[in-house]
């Protein structure tokens, strides 16, 4: 097991990934979050056209995969940049957290981050949004969707060579990578699409 | 610095103030920029004032499980407070060794919201009698005395006027693992008390083990490894969606996802669905139609013949009916698999790719490609899931799936397969010991509403009646302990109603659960159950698992007045006079002791030596190596020596046994596919997509598939699940189009059967002309008797008419239409 007191990334394996959403409930456990709020989401990306044959036969050329993301603990965290109270902060080994004593639920974060990451707890009147599991962390326990990941698709890794490694995350659904320089590494399905097709391939909006 | 979190409620003055400030802040920021007013600053704490990491809980934890029946178990860690759960942790007692078979057993989404399932709106606090009629779901509290005592008069009652064949315990797999959780603790009491009612078979796989009985004389759970793909370079999966099916971190998915990438395996999947499988480890999807597996299949064996990549030796020297030199006495003429496929059979139709690409939906091309890809690769791993088999006439796509591989001579090989689904290897954890049960004749399973409503008339050669001629009894008592088939899970939810709301035919009907399930609703006495982190027991891997380990679970306080079955069963066995008999002087504590020293430490002698001590242990794991003994090998060795159990000894492509159930059994001329075939063959049936006269008024197919989102029924009602995997039909945007459908639009789904509203998913990850719907979902009726269900379940529009051969279900077999609501 890697020191996890240290700068971090998630790395997520959406070639192993299966839509489980294991981390989704992992989190939510974890966290005690009503529904409603989800601060990991699973995306589904699909895209695909098909053609009949006179004889009733069909072509296609079918893709889907998908992609577990929740915050990504950028680099240039826009969230911590917009936050009117100071409430949205870079804390230890670069974890980016909300102080709920400081947070209104004004709700600026979410709508300027590219992964709508922070999410307003409606009945605790505060945004909230993944702390990667600090608690855990300071305790030498993995995140808890990190530990739940039946296929091992969603891992943690010392953040430098990670990023140095595998880049930072860049393909549909999200955002470009420029915009907050997401401390998430991907490694791509075989049949991840470009970020230019983002918006038209999300598949599952309705589920989160 | 931490803070003083208790000053600062959410409407304190302090918080208020900031409230306002951050509104103007906002506006700024819509105009232009956070940060224009230059304020913000006012509120950035410095470097010290950063608030503190907050403290992880430090509350204890116990080892509890998910046993459901998806084919895993897996290992729960439930955080304890004030005796209730509070959190729940998976596995994390060792290293990933996948290739030494010890990997943390981690759990779904499903095990993952056992709390939610524990402490949700449903849960059955008290035993329960019906005061309204039955189905209506009007119910009085009464105490477990009182519950019982019913029970235990009306137990008495049947076997005295009806015998003990009235007394039925219902096809439930709701505890997959754990001997004093499972079924068995209602079996060693009728035992007890002269035997009962049990049908055979189930609803997983009937057909499958009926139609690979005839085949190779073992019934099902035949097959190589799925590990075993490392060892081939092609894979064929004909449906077998395992990434969600068995999708536990310590099952299946987790090995295809190893396997396939040590193997660099290519893998092809047929089916009707772009599945979470084709997703995760597919090379290629290849779409198609439910129930034409058969078509499909035999294309490529006409391929495989016409272009001689078939196994000649291995079929005159291990088959019989291949062609005319193996066919049996007796067998009429040109009736051989290959006078089928090439043309000179009944039908004098050659099945080609062409004849196969217009039912299947699939190309003549591909289908030319594919039986060379298979013809050429030596080994080729060959595999058929269950859903091919829950059709019309299923039994014919699994002979059919599995002759290929006989043709290829893939049978009893490393790396290759028999065409049939994994046959697992997995260590076997102790059960409560049964007894002999004295009643000997049984029905397929799926006949057990028609046993209710007419069980005299069934006999052997109509019905399938095993163990004699005729079943000798109508069912009057229904036991139904951790299952919701009484209603959910059974094909036409409104024809089982039909059937068990006459009280003069079933006269009592107890449901022992852990939720008011739509089968519950149908009691006549409900008796509130423990989960599983609320008993004591033993558990281990279950039937689809190839691991080796064991675990002692612990408990946490019951929820209200719910108990465990076992003490259940030990206060009914007091009532029939059997206590001593049932219970053998052993308390739930020594009856775990025991099976644990008689089962499970025969499995792992390792292990300590009590059950308190093994109680802190853990998870036990042992290796295991991925290669697995090759199903069939010694068969493969030497046909002679080690011939299989079917009449010939050998593969039947031509089966007599089938043959001669076709001259006794009365089949219904009017009834598209109802026919017995004696070699593997496409079937046409009723709500297939050949059904071209049902087809004019409801063109689409509709199948069933198992969501990840629940087992079976299981989980149906944890509103996080729901949240996260809505229950939503699948639908082509090429037929949504022409209906106006949009994604995520309300739309109805009907047959003559009944009304399904529900949310539309529109995805090319179907085939066009078929609809797909997770199966499992609580029927809500949106009136008492209403054919309209609002809960979204599939059995509201399914038909309850068993198969020809081994009177089976055909739950992926319907055609309906869907508009928008």
């Amino acid at each position: 097991m890697i020191d996890l007191n240290q700068e971090l990334v998630f790395v997520m394996d959406s070639s192993r990934c299966i839509g489980c959403k294991t981390c989704m409930i992992a989190c939510k456990d974890k966290h005690d979050n009503p529904v409603g709020v989800s601060w990991r989401k699973v995306l589904e990306c699909t895209s695909g056209d098909w053609a009949q044959a006179p004889d009733g036969s069909y072509t296609q050329n079918v893709l889907a995969y998908y992609m577990s993301v929740a915050c990504n603990h950028c680099e240039n965290p826009i969230c911590v940049s917009v936050c009117p109270t100071g409430a949205m902060q870079i804390v230890e080994n670069g974890i980016v957290a909300i102080d709920t004593d400081l947070c209104v639920g004004c709700g600026e974060c979410r709508w300027n981050c590219p992964y709508s990451a922070p999410v307003l707890d409606r009945a605790k009147k505060h945004m909230t949004k993944c702390d990667m599991c600090r608690d855990y962390l300071a305790v030498g326990k993995l995140p808890a969707c990190v530990a739940a990941c039946p296929s091992r698709a969603l891992t943690i890794a010392p953040r430098k060579e990670a990023v140095a490694k595998l880049g930072r995350a860049e393909a549909a659904p999200l955002p470009p990578s420029g915009l907050t320089e997401p401390n998430l590494c991907l490694i791509k399905h075989r049949d991840s699409l470009s970020v230019s097709k983002s918006a038209a391939v999300l598949a599952n909006r309705e589920e989160f | 610095m931490a803070r003083n979190k208790k000053g600062t409620g959410a409407f304190s003055s302090e918080r208020r103030n900031i409230l306002k400030f951050g509104a103007l802040s906002c506006a700024a920021g819509a105009a232009g920029g956070s940060g224009l007013l230059g304020l913000s600053h006012l509120f950035q704490p410095t470097e010290a004032e950063a608030f503190d990491v907050p403290k992880a809980s430090d509350d204890p934890f116990i080892y509890t499980t998910c046993v459901n029946n998806c084919g895993s178990t897996c290992v729960l860690k439930a955080f304890v407070r004030n005796d209730k759960v509070v959190r729940i942790e998976t596995d994390d007692g060792v290293e990933d060794d996948w290739e030494n078979g010890i990997f943390q057993i981690r759990a779904c989404p499903r095990g993952r919201s056992m709390r939610r399932h524990m402490y949700s709106p449903g849960r059955l606090k008290t035993p329960l009698k019906r005061v309204g009629k039955r189905g209506e779901g009007k119910f009085e509290p009464v105490s477990w005395d009182e519950a019982l005592d019913i029970v235990a008069a009306k137990l008495k009652h049947c076997i005295k006027e009806y015998g003990n064949a009235s007394v039925y315990s219902h096809y439930a797999s709701g505890v997959i693992t754990g001997p004093m959780t499972r079924r068995e603790n209602f079996w060693r009491l009728m035992n007890l008390l002269g035997g009962f009612s049990l049908g055979y078979s189930d609803y997983s796989s009937a057909q499958n083990q009926a139609g690979l009985r005839y085949l190779y004389g073992k019934p099902g759970y035949s097959g190589n490894a799925i590990s075993d793909i490392v060892h081939t370079k092609l894979a064929v999966f004909f449906g077998a969606n395992l990434c969600e099916t068995r999708s536990s971190g310590g099952g299946l998915q987790y090995e295809i996802m190893e396997a396939k990438r040590k193997g660099n395996t290519r893998i092809i999947i047929i089916d009707p669905r772009y599945t979470d499988t084709s997703v995760a480890v597919a090379d290629e999807w290849i779409p198609i139609r439910p129930g034409t597996d058969a078509a499909l299949a035999s294309a490529l064996a006409y391929v495989l013949i016409k272009e001689n990549m078939i196994d000649r030796e291995y079929l005159n020297t291990h088959c019989v009916g291949f062609d005319v030199a193996t066919l049996p006495e007796g067998a009429p003429e040109n009736s051989s698999y290959s006078d089928y496929i090439m043309g000179t059979g009944y039908d004098m139709v050659p099945k080609t790719p062409e004849w196969a690409a217009s039912i299947t939906g699939i190309p003549a091309a591909r289908i030319y490609g594919l039986a060379r890809e298979i013809g050429q690769a030596k080994p080729c791993y060959i595999m058929q899931g269950w859903g091919v088999q829950r059709q019309a006439a299923g039994e014919m796509n699994v002979m059919a799936i599995a002759a290929l591989a006989n043709l290829t001579g893939n049978v009893g090989l490393r790396g290759g397969n028999n065409g049939d689904l994994d046959a697992y290897h997995s260590s076997k954890t102790p059960r409560m010991p049964i007894g002999q049960n004295a009643v000997k004749t049984r029905f397929p399973v799926f006949l057990w509403l028609k046993a209710v409503e007419d069980g005299k008339s069934m006999t052997a050669d109509q019905d399938g009646i095993i163990g004699g001629d005729r079943y000798p009894a109508d069912i009057k008592f229904i036991w139904n302990y951790a299952g919701n088939t009484l209603i959910n899970q059974h094909s036409e939810i409104a024809e089982t109603e039909r059937v068990l709301s006459d009280e003069s035919k079933c006269e009592m009907i107890v449901v022992m659960d852990t939720h008011m399930t739509s089968s519950a609703k149908w009691a006549d006495i409900v008796l509130p159950s423990c989960m599983y982190p609320e008993q004591t027991d033993i558990v281990g891997p279950s039937y689809a698992m190839n691991t080796d380990w064991a675990l002692l679970t612990e408990a946490v306080k019951p929820f209200f007045d719910s108990r465990p079955v076992y003490d259940v069963c030990v206060d009914l066995a007091r009532r029939m006079g059997v206590e001593q008999e049932y219970t053998e002087g052993r308390d739930r504590e020594g009856w775990i002791e025991h099976l644990y020293q008689t089962g499970t430490r025969k499995i792992f002698p390792e292990m300590p030596a009590t059950v308190a001590e093994a109680r802190k242990l853990g998870v036990h794991y042992r290796a295991k190596s991925r290669d697995f003994p090759v199903p069939f090998a010694d068969f493969r060795q030497d046909p002679v020596a080690n011939p299989l159990k079917t009449p010939s000894g050998k593969v039947e492509l031509y089966s007599a046994a089938l043959y001669a159930l076709s001259q006794k059994r009365k089949l219904d001329s009017n009834v598209l596919g109802d026919v017995i075939p004696f070699v593997p063959q496409y079937v046409p049936t009723w709500d297939g997509c050949e059904d071209v006269k049902a087809k004019e008024t409801y063109p689409l197919q509709l199948i069933g598939f198992h969501y990840k989102g629940r087992t079976h029924s299981h989980y149906a009602n944890v509103d996080w699940l729901l949240e996260a995997l809505p229950q939503m039909v699948w639908i082509n945007p090429i037929d949504a189009a022409q209906r106006g459908i949009s994604h995520n639009d309300m739309v109805k789904v009907s047959n003559e059967r009944g009304e399904v509203h529900i949310r539309a998913k529109v995805t090319p990850r179907i085939i066009p002309g078929v609809l797909a719907m997770g199966q499992g979902a609580w029927h809500r009726p949106m009136a008492q008797g209403s054919k309209v269900d609002v809960g979204g379940c599939i059995n509201t529009l399914t038909k309850y008419r068993p198969t020809a051969i081994s009177r089976a279900n055909p739950m992926h077999t319907n055609l309906v239409q869907v508009d928008r609501i």
